[in-house]
């Protein structure tokens, strides 16, 4: 009886498992093959050959890495530099327009991106900012503004206000108090938007192809060029590459946005 | 910052669209775009609506069943996999299905060596449906994880007393939750809908083919041939549609109350 009943559930999840993870034990597969083809239903051989190209030192996808990670960290910092004081205002001030404030940072993501960005290339070729690391961190940035912004305002309103009139009350500086007490307490939502924006950065696509071409070539653009060339395994292992910081986000992503914080983010 | 690197560039295409090489006013742009792209207009418009109107359902069937349901080990196990492809970016998408969804990828062979197809009646699906089922993979944790979050909480009476009633669990989930979690999975959606709209990667890399999604025709415009008012002519087309979601959107919450 147990048995039957548990049929259908067992069905449909066995048919989710298989296609959430299908495609991406796939990949997997593909990063690992060395010869596949058809009518083989599995690689004929494994190995690591592929992965001695792509890591070969001074290769491709080692300066790629380089510089997607050193423009998602200009694009974190430049981020935070704004969403710090930007969170700290809207979450305790009384500002007026504040709704539209919150709004305007939103814009970015209300609008199909594609066709400002094509624009952005255009602008910034005219001021020779095209092909140049500044003008992706830029794009990045505006694009990244509205997680930080929102969730580093969303965890300085989680935090009760009176634990910093209470270190005035002692004495402490405005400063002070902010350092102490406040940033600590904001910290892990504070962290949680920085490696949003992060990930965000790393894994931007569209603006990259526009504004970077045709010197800055970030690993999803190697990616996408090794696939549109047919090197399957090479687009296989970068795509790893870059699998792994989102897979491992997700997995903790709870762990940084403590549910007081998610409840506040956009209100 | 936002005023100069976006909201900028954004009237920049709007004039652009409208008017020609020489700096006059024209509609030519429009012209030309319906001309050469109206059918991939009404291509990438049947898309979307059908991978939102999919992923909508999907993402209240995940999000009611981790609601509702009564197994705990089967709730577990569908909380710990539906978000796996949250984070996942769209290239990443793009090039798993690719492989997985072609006439000899992984879905056939499976399905061949399950005994359920016979290698004859195979077919790769890296043409429109690619392209729905990459959007609807990649999009789907992102709007069941915002669903399931309202349904958590929702004050659990309202369920209780309609069960102690005798309601069906479906009709629970149809009459009572959905409603009441409507506000959200409709920002999820209108999200998830202008998110599709601006992806280039996956109608590239998942289907190479004619009809396509407008996106990759602006691309195409401006890298082939620097034509910027007809891409931006696409690009305006792209705001309309979008505007129009919203539209909807904003209007059905002024009918229920004034609260979007």
């Amino acid at each position: 009886m147990i048995q039957l009943k548990w049929l259908p559930r067992g069905i449909v999840l066995g048919l989710l498992i298989f296609a959430i993870f299908g495609p991406l034990a796939n990949l997997a597969l593909w990063a690992f093959a060395e010869q596949w083809y058809y009518p083989h239903k599995l690689p004929l051989t494994y190995g690591f050959r592929f992965w001695h190209q792509v890591f070969k030192p001074r290769g491709d996808a080692i300066e790629s890495l380089y510089t997607s990670v050193t423009i998602a960290l200009f694009t974190v910092a430049a981020c935070l530099a704004i969403a710090l004081p930007a969170g700290y205002a809207l979450a305790r001030l009384r500002l007026p327009f504040r709704a539209v404030i919150m709004l305007a940072f939103l814009l970015p993501q209300a609008f199909p991106s594609l066709a400002v960005y094509i624009n952005i290339a255009r602008l910034f070729y005219g001021m020779g900012m095209n092909g140049t690391i500044t003008g992706v961190v830029l794009v990045h940035t505006v694009h990244g503004l509205v997680f930080a912004v929102w969730i580093t305002t969303a965890a300085f309103a989680a935090i009760d206000r009176d634990l910093e009139l209470a270190a005035r009350s002692v004495g402490a500086s405005a400063l002070r108090a902010f350092m102490n007490v406040t940033l600590p307490l904001a910290a892990p939502g504070i962290m949680a938007s920085a490696v949003f924006v992060f990930l965000e950065s790393l894994d931007e696509f569209t603006g990259t192809f526009f504004v970077g071409v045709p010197d800055v070539i970030t690993l999803p653009l190697l990616m996408f060029t090794a696939s549109i060339a047919g090197n399957y395994q090479i687009a296989a292992i970068t795509a790893l590459i870059l699998l792994v910081p989102s897979i491992a986000f997700m997995l903790f992503v709870e762990r940084f946005l403590k549910a007081d914080v998610m409840a506040k983010v956009g209100a | 910052m936002v005023l100069a690197l976006f909201v900028y560039p954004l009237c920049y295409s709007l004039v652009t669209a409208f008017t020609d090489k020489a700096g006059a006013w024209t509609l030519g742009n429009f012209s030309r775009a319906f001309e050469f792209y109206g059918k991939d207009i009404g291509f990438t418009v049947v898309i979307i609506l059908l991978s939102t109107a999919l992923i909508g359902t999907a993402a209240i069937a995940i999000g009611g069943y981790l609601t509702l349901g009564e197994s705990p080990l089967a709730v577990g196990v569908l909380r710990w996999i539906y978000r796996w492809p949250l984070f996942i970016p769209f290239v990443v998408a793009a090039q798993c299905m690719r492989t997985f969804l072609a006439k000899n990828g992984i879905m056939n062979n499976s399905l061949v060596t399950l005994g359920i197809l016979t290698p004859e009646q195979t077919v790769g699906f890296l043409d429109w449906r690619g392209i729905v089922i990459t959007f609807v993979w990649k999009q789907l944790p992102f709007v069941a994880l915002l669903v399931a979050g309202a349904m958590a909480a929702l004050d659990r009476t309202t369920i209780e007393a309609a069960r102690n009633l005798g309601a069906g669990r479906l009709r629970i989930l149809i009459e009572i939750v959905v409603p009441q979690v409507m506000p959200t999975l409709m920002v999820g959606l209108i999200l998830s809908f202008v998110t599709m709209m601006s992806v280039l990667s996956v109608p590239i890399m998942v289907s190479g083919e004619s009809p396509t999604m407008i996106t990759v025709d602006m691309a195409f415009r401006i890298n082939n041939y620097g034509d910027y008012g007809t891409a931006n002519a696409l690009g305006f087309i792209s705001y309309a549609l979008t505007g129009v979601a919203a539209w909807i959107y904003l209007k059905r919450g002024i009918a229920e109350g004034g609260r979007p």
